[in-house]
């Protein structure tokens, strides 16, 4: 067995087992340790496919940032209370959540199916981006000259969410009579 | 009060303040004399008033103490307990003499009180433990006081 | 990969181990030692000449102590945490070069276990995964205490992440690479000559504003004084290792000493040059190959350039101590209001003046 494959198939359990657990741990905080866990294993494939950069970047933004964000928010909200258990909700739900996932499954399978032998292959190969000066280079440069438009746009959608956040939450904090 | 100081700009810059700062604990660290007392080779000059561990004064092997029950009479802390007895010429001495050296809060007035100068506290302040000791009368005579 | 490439890679990868391992019980003693100093007092002075075998004292203590848990915590994650916290800082050091190449029957090899392509983003995300350690043993402590240093602990590390990518950023526009072994290469040359002094183009000569941010950020990063609130005594008593002892509390000291050992592996790297030669050490390298005591005169001078990378990191190491006996601590509205209010928006304008200069063709 190749190191490759091995290493994939280690992440992948990896990742599939911590998605699990972030359905059934009971604790909100284990259940997003999972996630992070899950997250990782993400970052390790994207390595393996010699995406260097998408799996810093994956580390960087959502683990190292984005999960501590969560975990930070549930630690300070809950009291690490268990979350509902599927047991206590009523029939409707779990029938829906069963079709849900049932066809969820099925869509994956079909575009799994229909995707095999045919994945398109682009202009750029492995020594093609060495010798353009690697992943960050080649990926800054798309982002800061092609797509910048696209790259601003998303930078003021997020700037308009910050802003919109700001006025909600000061909104209610007038509203509930506190003075900030 | 809470005092309100204005600090200036460069205060507020901090980086000045902080290489200050820095220059400071350099000069401690290379020039500065150091205050350490290497116990067990230096040791520090005591008050000769200083109370330490008790000893019982004895000249000729005899104990000035005549059990006259001053001392546990005084001792705020109730730490001196005395069995008094008589010898064969008729004077009275102790039998017992215990003072638990936990309960002991090295007040001196014991030593205040005794009108035979029989009871002491040396200057000796190594007293460490390793349970709790009562002093009995042999170790107390000791003689290891300088009073 | 040659047999021999795959020596070196052992060789390298043992040298950093070695290195980073020996690191914890040096620093261990230095600490005690330079706050005594400092204060007046003379430190640890039993063991051995000048005490130096107190660092073996210690280590020994803490391994043959009772390892206990108390009841009340959270087995599984209890017992990783502190291992969490301690990977990823000796992950970190895998991306930054210590020595310059050294070609051996032809082969040249790098002194650096991977030059990855990411480079110093490898650095950052693996050290935002050390922030889970503290965190994890914050909360699986059940203990209010813990919890809230590491509530503090990942608020602080989020605040400073963003000040600390922002502060490089203008180096990296300088350099025009995010590889630490180009950066580290580029700053052999020579920014300008003054006279008989040349000042080499190290990246604190160009980037000085970057270069504070960076500094500060890291010391946030790494959770010493003044930013030590995670642990913060005097509020939270030990913060979030106050329910371990023993050999993990020992584990968490290891992992905060080896994230100030890659903080001055950074800082060495980005701004001082790396291991580019420190003044006057060029001279003797030419007087050593002169001398023709060894075979290899590329190895004369990849061992004077690890020399020049330890004593820059020993002074970084240092200078974490130094800072820490000087400073007192923040308080927490503080921290936040000068990450937030301060170093972020001084970042953002460091990179928009950077670029103009850059533009301007200056730098």
């Amino acid at each position: 067995m190749d190191f490759g494959l091995l290493a994939f198939s280690i992440f992948s359990t990896i990742a599939i087992l911590g998605s699990i657990m972030v359905i059934l741990k009971k604790s909100p905080v284990a259940a997003a340790f999972s996630l992070v866990l899950v997250f990782f294993a993400f970052a390790g494939l994207y390595a393996l496919m010699g995406a260097h950069l998408v799996a810093a970047l994956q580390i960087l933004v959502y683990t190292g940032a984005i999960m501590v964000l969560f975990v930070f928010v549930i630690m300070l909200l809950s009291q690490d209370e268990p979350v509902n258990d599927l047991k206590e909700s009523s029939g409707l739900f779990k029938g829906v959540s069963v079709l849900g996932i049932l066809g969820l499954m099925g869509l994956l399978i079909r575009a799994v199916l229909t995707a095999r032998g045919m994945v398109p292959t682009g202009t750029l190969t492995d020594e093609k981006i060495v010798s353009m000066g690697g992943n960050v280079r080649l990926i800054s440069e798309g982002i800061f000259t092609d797509h910048v438009f696209h790259f601003e746009l998303t930078s003021f959608l997020l700037l308009g969410a910050v802003v919109s956040t700001v006025a909600l939450a000061k909104r209610k904090a007038v509203s509930g009579g506190s003075k900030a | 009060m809470l005092a309100q100081r204005k600090p200036g700009f460069w205060n507020r810059i901090y980086l000045v303040e902080v290489i200050r700062g820095l220059s400071i604990t350099m000069k401690n660290f290379l020039f500065h004399k150091k205050v350490t007392l290497q116990f067990p080779e230096q040791r520090r000059d005591y008050s000769t008033k200083f109370r330490g561990q008790h000893y019982i004064k004895s000249v000729n092997g005899v104990e000035n103490c005549t059990a006259c029950m001053l001392c546990p009479t005084v001792c705020p802390a109730e730490c001196i307990h005395i069995v008094a007895g008589e010898r064969e010429d008729k004077e009275k001495y102790p039998v017992k003499f215990e003072i638990d050296s936990l309960r002991c809060c090295f007040c001196g007035m014991c030593e205040e009180a005794c009108p035979k100068d029989a009871i002491k506290l040396s200057n000796i302040y190594e007293m460490s433990q390793q349970n709790r000791t009562v002093y009995e009368k042999d170790f107390l005579l000791e003689q290891r006081g300088n009073k | 990969m040659t047999s021999l490439e795959v020596t070196l890679m052992f060789v390298k990868i043992g040298i950093v181990l070695l290195g980073l391992l020996v690191t914890v019980p040096i620093m261990l003693f230095v600490e005690r030692r330079g706050s005594a100093l400092i204060q007046n007092r003379l430190g640890p002075n039993r063991m051995g000449p000048f005490g130096l075998f107190q660092a073996a004292c210690d280590v020994i203590k803490f391994i043959f102590k009772e390892d206990r848990a108390p009841g009340h915590v959270n087995k599984f994650y209890y017992t990783i945490a502190p291992w969490i916290a301690v990977i990823p800082a000796f992950m970190t050091f895998a991306v930054i070069p210590f020595a310059g190449s050294l070609t051996i029957d032809g082969t040249e090899t790098h002194f650096q276990i991977a030059n990855l392509d990411v480079g110093v983003l490898y650095c950052f995300s693996v050290a935002s995964l050390g922030v889970y350690g503290i965190i994890m043993a914050g909360w699986s402590s059940n203990n209010k205490y813990s919890l809230l240093g590491a509530l503090r602990s990942s608020a602080q590390m989020i605040s400073y992440e963003l000040t600390l990518g922002l502060s490089i950023i203008g180096l990296m526009m300088v350099f025009q690479s995010v590889k630490l072994g180009d950066i580290a290469a580029a700053q052999g040359e020579t920014l300008m000559q003054l006279g008989p002094v040349s000042i080499p183009k190290w990246g604190v000569f160009i980037q000085p504003v970057g270069f504070i941010l960076f500094l500060v950020s890291m010391f946030a990063e790494t959770n010493r004084l003044p930013f030590d609130l995670p642990e913060g005594e005097s509020e939270l008593i030990a913060g979030y290792h106050l329910e371990y002892g023993s050999m993990r509390f020992a584990l968490f000291m290891m992992a905060e000493f080896v994230n100030m050992a890659v903080a001055s592996g950074l800082i060495t790297t980005l701004f001082f040059g790396g291991w580019q030669l420190l003044p006057g050490f060029a001279t003797l390298v030419h007087l050593i190959q002169g001398m023709g005591l060894l075979q290899n005169d590329g190895l004369v001078l990849v061992l004077f350039q690890g020399m020049s990378f330890v004593i820059k990191l020993a002074f970084w190491m240092w200078f974490f101590v130094w800072v820490r006996w000087t400073l007192p601590r923040f308080r927490f509205d503080q921290l936040m209001n000068f990450g937030w209010k301060v170093l972020f928006p001084l970042g953002l304008i460091n990179i928009f003046v950077t670029g103009i200069l850059i533009y301007k063709g200056v730098l």
